[in-house]
């Protein structure tokens, strides 16, 4: 169990020295604490690099391997979360690379990138009205207690599963492991810009999933 | 708003509200959104639903770690504590 209960992957700046001073001191509970941490996170991202969860779960042993191997050599100029995630990052792409599979990411520069609007342009003013851009179909104030109740939690889960790869991982991170933009640019290796874009894009299809929910009628009102 | 910047429209305003969120707009953007928020109820309303998309999807919970891969993980901790001089 985890020694102090927060949530999984929270950057925790202070026990940094701590827990790093228990691994050299070879103290299962520091490692097993750091695993119950990161351990999903990290085949989930590993994954996203590798072919099957078996290649990912692979790489994540060979990680933790390599940072106990290094754990003498750790300086903590970097967090241990993100020198953990640059070692994973790195192992899974050249794991990936040698098994030929495409990372999730690469598409990120390509024309997909224009092809997908916020919100439906539907549900704005045509360029020929008096007010192009301005909003036709305009979205309600939602009643925030509806928004946070389980089971508007559950459309967002099931959201969130639907997106693609990339734009799933980033919002994962971002907003519900709560990592900084620069933890998940470095931790992928995409500038702070893509992860910006990816995260927009996750979002705006998450609010829309939410509305389709809450205010159907609304939300359906394009054609 | 001053007559040398041109006004946000609201389908340009959605596409910003998480550079906004990040602070990452340039400073005339910036401008131009919050201008644009004050004067606009539709997006008002529409940057406080984002809002609760991020409160609301920080509720959820992250996965567990698949407890085979602990007990593995945790095997190859004690090999690798017992090969290591200094630990004892």
């Amino acid at each position: 169990m985890p020694l102090l209960k927060r949530k999984r992957g929270e950057t925790a700046h202070g026990d940094d020295a701590e827990l790093v001073a228990k691994l050299r001191e070879g103290d299962e509970a520091a490692f097993a604490e750091l695993i119950d941490r990161y351990g999903a996170t990290m085949v989930r991202v590993a994954q996203m690099y590798v072919r099957d969860r078996g290649t990912a779960e692979e790489v994540v042993q060979e990680t933790w391997l390599a940072v106990l191997n290094g754990i003498d050599r750790f300086e903590g100029r970097s967090s241990l979360k993100t020198w953990l995630f640059r070692i994973l990052t790195n192992r899974a792409k050249t794991r990936g690379e040698r098994d030929g599979r495409t990372v999730p990411f690469s598409s990120l520069a390509g024309t997909e990138e224009k092809d997908e609007p916020s919100v439906d342009p539907d549900r704005f003013l045509g360029p020929d009205s008096t007010q192009p851009g301005a909003w036709a179909a305009p979205p309600r104030a939602w009643p925030q207690d509806e928004v946070l109740e389980r089971e508007t939690l559950g459309v967002i889960e099931m959201a969130i599963e639907q997106l693609p790869e990339a734009q799933r991982e980033v919002i994962r991170l971002r907003d519900v492991e709560g990592w900084s933009p620069m933890e998940v640019a470095n931790a992928l290796e995409i500038t702070d810009g893509n992860q910006r874009v990816l995260l927009h894009r996750a979002r705006s299809k998450v609010r829309a999933a939410i509305e389709a929910y809450i205010d159907p009628e609304i939300a359906g009102e394009r054609r | 708003m001053s007559i040398f910047t041109r006004e946000m429209a609201c389908q340009e305003l959605v596409e910003l509200v998480t550079a906004y969120f990040e602070g990452s707009l340039s400073w005339s953007d910036r401008r131009r959104f919050r201008a644009h928020i004050r004067g606009c109820e539709h997006c008002t309303a529409y940057l406080e639903q984002m809002r609760l998309v991020v409160e609301a999807t920080g509720r959820l919970t992250g996965e567990d770690i698949d407890p085979t891969a602990r007990d593995e993980l945790l095997e190859a901790f004690r090999g690798w504590r017992e090969g290591r001089p200094e630990a004892d």
